[in-house]
């Protein structure tokens, strides 16, 4: 692994130079839409089932959710393939994020409605009291609370659609070059591996395990970051009694 | 269920407004035949009682009687619950606060209420969560809010405890400190009645005696309501006691008369241990 792996564009098959940087740029992208997409349609719904859902609509909602979750996500992508690919015959970094979304999406909501509905009653009803509205009191208390709870959620989806690569595989295609424009093809680290380690040359096959080992750190990386940066001042504190 | 017997054998009519019917003007909230369900659980009936203005009046009772729900009824918290639903009226300065058009949010900030077990905002230092009501509703001057911090906290008896932690997290205070918190959380947006559930009931005897001063001494100001399974803090804090029993009102007045002259049978029995 040098600089030239993680900057340069891939090489020639059977010349020993040449890198990633395409395949990470597009994984970076496709997580920064996905975090644009999917994932706050994922906390609103969270939020909506655990506060509001009570009812017969919230019911239904739960129970797509979770067959949604239990979607192949080869599915999901030729779905997603389907609905915005052969539509518009482009294949774009768009129809991938999309397809990740619908990934996240039953996952972030179930988690955000778990992690909401264990903050419990008693700080619900000491906001009201105070004459505070419900929906301040939702977004100021409630999930004040379990905010970690749902960072964990989000982060487990990131962590999850990181990897995926059927999806893309149907929705991006793959590129040896970095992104141009939002109808046309982008690498991404999943499919640069599963189409270098299928390469008769060495020097390729190496770069797919090179690319494995950056997918982890990028995993990683956001991770850890994301857990400092919305670290609350009190998350550690225990309640005595 | 002897006791059950009992209740019907004393054909119990709608009492008037005790204690020593006092003119109307003098109460600060009162109820008029207030009934209230949980589902079909009739838990509240036909109670008309009233809380004078800078008084303590205490509810005592069984558990499951209703004192809590009485309370919850006189801030619209009673509603929160699903399923639960109320009948009659409740005047807080002579309007009724389940009239037409009268937003319950507006009510809760003029009846405050502290609960059974200190339930702090876990996420907020001791300083957010005596503002949070201010600040949740949109206060932003900070020379307003660190007033009003300091103001609470000395009325609620904390300040000297915490005048340099204000930076802690709420629930790192001992369980009598976290009480004194909710108390002082709820001064913070100046109501004017101050309701507590049983707020002793998960603190021992030192805290409970700290808030019990607290109490006589918030009645200078506030007109309070406590509920408390203990009799001999209510014979203690209050001025007044209401006894209740299977969701109905048997019995209320003086505190000192109703504990050593009750009028009805089943208040004589229930502070000396008979039954319940």
């Amino acid at each position: 692994m040098n600089l030239q792996f993680i900057t340069g564009l891939p090489g020639v098959p059977g010349e020993t130079v040449g890198g990633i940087a395409p395949a990470i740029q597009g994984t970076l992208l496709l997580i920064g839409l996905t975090c644009v997409i999917g994932i706050p349609s994922g906390v609103l719904a969270g939020i909506y089932l655990a506060e509001f859902g009570n009812n017969k609509f919230g019911k239904a909602i739960r129970f797509l959710n979770d067959v949604l979750s239990e979607f192949p996500s080869i599915v999901v992508g030729i779905l997603i393939s389907v609905l915005l690919v052969v539509a518009t015959h482009q294949y774009s970094p768009v129809a991938g994020a999309v397809a990740l979304s619908v990934i996240t999406l039953p996952i972030v909501t179930r988690t955000t409605e778990e992690s909401i509905k264990t903050v419990p009653n008693s700080l619900r009803d000491a906001a009201m009291a105070l004459g505070i509205r419900r929906w301040r009191t939702t977004i100021s208390v409630v999930i004040s609370t379990a905010r970690s709870g749902i960072i964990t959620g989000i982060l487990l989806s990131i962590a999850r659609i990181s990897g995926e690569t059927a999806p893309l595989i149907l929705t991006i295609l793959g590129s040896n070059f970095f992104f141009s424009a939002w109808n046309q093809p982008i690498d991404a680290l999943p499919l640069r591996i599963f189409h270098d380690a299928f390469q008769a040359d060495p020097f390729t096959r190496q770069q797919a395990w090179g690319a494995a080992l950056v997918l982890i750190i990028i995993v990683l990386t956001l991770n850890v970051g994301v857990r400092l940066a919305t670290r609350g001042r009190y998350s550690s504190s225990r309640t005595r009694l | 269920m002897t006791s059950q017997v009992q209740l019907e054998e004393l054909k119990l009519e709608s009492k008037p407004l005790t204690p020593a019917n006092q003119p109307l003007e003098k109460y600060k909230v009162r109820t008029e035949n207030l009934n209230a369900w949980f589902g079909n659980n009739h838990v509240l009936k036909d109670i008309s009682i009233g809380f004078l203005t800078n008084d303590v009046t205490a509810i005592i009772g069984p558990s499951g009687c209703g004192k809590s729900t009485l309370i919850r009824c006189l801030n619209r918290m009673h509603e929160l619950v699903p399923g639960a639903r109320t009948k009659g009226s409740v005047l807080l300065d002579d309007s009724d606060i389940y009239g037409r058009g009268v937003d319950p949010v507006s009510v809760r900030r003029r009846v405050g209420m502290v609960f059974q077990k200190p339930n702090p905002f876990p996420t907020m230092s001791v300083y957010d969560n005596v503002a949070a009501g201010l600040k949740l509703n949109g206060v932003r001057n900070h020379v307003v809010l660190d007033k009003a911090v300091q103001r609470s906290l000395e009325q609620a008896f904390l300040w000297d405890e915490v005048r340099t932690d204000l930076d802690t997290s709420g629930s790192s205070l001992s369980g009598g400190q976290q009480q004194r918190l909710c108390i002082a959380r709820a001064l913070a947006v100046e109501p004017e009645i101050i309701l507590m559930d049983e707020p002793c009931s998960a603190l021992d005897p030192i805290a409970t005696a700290k808030i019990e001063e607290l109490i006589a001494s918030l009645k200078e100001q506030y007109t309070v309501g406590i509920v408390t399974h203990n009799m001999q803090q209510a014979a203690r804090v209050s001025d007044f006691t209401a006894f209740l029993y299977l969701g109905q009102l048997i019995e209320y007045g003086e505190t000192t008369n109703l504990f050593e002259n009750p009028k009805e049978q089943l208040t004589e029995r229930y502070p000396t241990g008979k039954f319940g």
